[in-house]
């Protein structure tokens, strides 16, 4: 382990070897030339559905639509990245917390759902935020004491059952789920909602408000002592638990947090649906954000959200090869894992813990 | 709990049965776990190719789905073919999962996470190539046993199928048992398993054994597909993904990289989603699988019989 934190300090003098072009190019840039750069990135991001560039559109399916999806897919694998990349706990169900805060906005803001609450959506937001913290602690409260890959099957269980839970129970719709979801508030000047059923372009600009503040908070969230202890339980929990970093409390920390930012992505793919039914939330879709986590580079934020974008978005532009689509997926996820097995756009530190195994390896 | 209480010996025949195909694909999971310490999360398509190739040669000796049951002679040879076939695929299917998804990542000392991701990539890659060659609706399989009681065992029905079923089952879990304790190659398993460094040291090929490993998984894979071909009757592309998730399950349950374990576990599994049904009603049959295993693991955090490929009697 010493040997890890040694090369950590010896970072800048290994960084021309190590670290990627991007990334040496993004550090010669002086800061005003950043801000530049970050404006036309931020103004391309929001004006793409507007744009609708002809490469990048999705001939098969309405663009806007497919670009909040992969908002959604970005908030989610953000949420999974602080239980996964931050934390280092595995958890394969992630779509049961996904489903609960989807559910919270159904139940309690929909007119015919059971409780018949119909409270407006700026109430459900909280309320599902907090019922998915619930369930988060719920989960983790009884399993944290398990390692790693019991934790995997307990948390994929625990996936499932969240589903099937939702499909046997008529109190929350069954098979046929819960219409008449309320959307986000504001009007037009003419009366027509903004959030309306036929234009998903607001939805993708509140997806990108949403991905903002999250990635602001988990970043906050990293670089503080919570971070900082999620960090030392990943590279080694029995040490840390050593050197007094109470290890079960921030990893149920972790899963809390990683918990609620899971329940808003469902709760604001849930507004923009209208509707949901257990099918919106098999087992398959934990994979995915999984592999958006592990492909982009687990630990790094920008690498999360690259790998979203990737695996929502790919199975979409591709729709044309039909029934190919999720096998050239498959390969795809094989390739990517196989030929860069630090992600795309690796944490720092990860990438260094990498060459540092390859090098005791090599020795 | 009337329900239960009236069918429990009927509820404990059929769910022996279920988990005995349970059992066998843990043991898939549990061999690679025992030498990897991953999980791989393709071995439920190493599964459905087991299914998928056993169908194929039936229809290649000209039995039919919809023919109608053979003679007694002819079942046995059938049934050989239609094992060897499955068991050849699964083998097969599992060695190049090895050597595609595992081998390259293990040369580059990769994360753990990232085997994990390349064995679903692969999984999704092979799940969905049988999804297009033989397509996405359910595949009937020739049919070979008609169902007959045989015996009643406290007045429960224990048909022919059952008992080969659950007897084909435990004989492969013994013949593995006995290979990984007693043969020169399941010794290399087991060093393998309980220090890969000192066993290279030793002389031991880990290489060799890895694969060695998938395969004789892919073998159990394959018992496996069969039984499951005569049980079910019909299968599909996507088989494999619940009862995979299933047997994983199992494999927990027993006590990961614990061969006995597998077998523990499958069979209370099976048993317990059969009881778990009858008491709460069948649509809660995976609940009561996955809430069972979450109480078991908070009271025994290794699971039944503890993690011990490597660990058993030398």
């Amino acid at each position: 382990m010493s040997t890890v934190t040694d090369r950590l300090r010896g970072l800048d003098a290994r960084r021309v070897e190590l670290v990627s072009l991007p990334r040496q190019w993004w550090g010669s840039l002086p800061t005003p030339a950043r801000w530049v750069v970050l404006v036309v990135l931020a103004a391309l991001l929001v004006a793409l559905p507007v744009l609708n560039p002809p490469l990048l559109s999705t001939p098969d399916s309405d663009f806007p639509t497919v670009l909040f999806i992969v908002g959604v897919y970005c908030i989610a694998a953000l949420g999974l990245n602080i239980v996964v990349g931050l934390a280092g706990l595995l958890d394969l169900g992630y779509v049961g917390f996904y489903a609960v805060g989807a559910y919270s906005v159904a139940v309690f803001g929909s007119p015919s759902s059971a409780l018949a609450t119909h409270f407006p959506w700026l109430v459900c937001i909280p309320i599902a935020i907090a019922l998915s913290m619930v369930a988060g602690v719920l989960l983790g409260s009884p399993t944290l004491r398990l390692r790693g890959d019991y934790l995997a099957i307990v948390t994929l269980g625990f996936g499932e059952i969240v589903r099937l839970t939702a499909l046997n129970s008529s109190k929350l719709g069954g098979a046929a789920g819960i219409t008449e979801v309320p959307a986000p508030p504001g009007h037009h000047a003419d009366g027509s909602p903004v959030f309306g059923v036929l234009d998903a372009k607001p939805y993708y600009w509140l997806a990108l408000v949403v991905i903002f503040l999250i990635v602001i908070a988990s970043r906050n969230l990293e670089r503080s002592r919570v971070g900082r202890a999620w960090l030392a339980i990943r590279e080694d929990e029995d040490a840390a638990e050593l050197m007094g970093v109470p290890t079960f409390k921030f990893k149920l920390w972790a899963f809390a947090m990683g918990a609620a930012v899971g329940g808003l992505a469902g709760a604001v793919f849930a507004g923009q649906q209208g509707f949901i039914n257990p099918e919106s939330f098999q087992i398959q879709l934990s994979i995915l954000f999984l592999a958006a986590v592990v492909v982009g580079g687990a630990g790094n934020r920008l690498g999360v959200v690259v790998g979203a974008v990737l695996v929502a978005y790919l199975p979409e532009r591709f729709r044309a090869l039909a029934e190919y689509r999720i096998l050239v997926f498959g390969l795809a996820l094989l390739l990517m894992s196989v030929f860069r097995p630090q992600g795309l756009l690796p944490s720092k530190r990860r990438e260094v813990e990498l060459a540092v195994r390859r090098e005791a390896v090599d020795a | 709990m009337h329900f239960l209480l009236d069918n429990f010996w009927d509820l404990s025949v059929t769910g022996l049965a279920q988990g005995a195909i349970y059992a066998l694909i843990a043991l898939g999971y549990t061999l690679v776990y025992g030498v990897l310490r991953l999980i791989n999360f393709a071995h439920s398509e190493v599964f459905v190719t087991g299914t998928f190739a056993s169908i194929l040669v039936l229809h290649m000796l000209g039995l039919g789905s919809d023919d109608p049951v053979p003679s007694a002679g002819l079942v046995v040879l059938y049934m050989v073919a239609a094992a060897v076939a499955a068991m050849i695929a699964s083998g097969l299917t599992a060695v190049v999962v090895e050597r595609v998804a595992y081998r390259p990542l293990r040369r580059r000392n990769a994360p753990p996470l990232v085997f994990l991701i390349s064995a679903i990539g692969a999984s999704f890659a092979i799940s969905e190539a049988v999804g297009v060659f033989v397509g996405r609706n359910e595949v009937r399989v020739p049919n070979l046993v008609q169902p007959q009681t045989q015996f009643h065992l406290f007045g429960a029905a224990v048909s022919n199928r059952q008992i080969l079923v659950v007897v084909s089952a435990l004989v492969m879990m013994v013949a593995l048992d006995q290979f990984i304790r007693r043969t020169r190659l399941g010794r290399g398993i087991r060093a393998v398993s309980q220090d890969p460094d000192s066993a290279a040291l030793m002389g031991v090929n880990a290489d060799r054994v890895i694969a060695l490993t998938f395969v004789l998984g892919g073998l159990m894979a394959g018992g496996a597909a069969v039984l499951y071909d005569l049980q079910f009757g019909v299968t599909r592309f996507n088989a494999g993904f619940l009862l995979g998730i299933k047997a994983f399950t199992a494999a927990v349950l027993g006590g990961i990289g614990n061969l006995r374990g597998a077998l523990l576990g499958g069979l209370l599994l099976g048993v317990m989603e059969n009881y778990g049904s009858a008491l709460i009603g069948s649509q809660w049959r995976d609940v009561v699988a996955f809430v069972f295993l979450i109480v078991v693991l908070m009271f025994r955090p290794t699971g039944i019989l503890g993690e011990s490929l490597g660990r058993a009697r030398a």
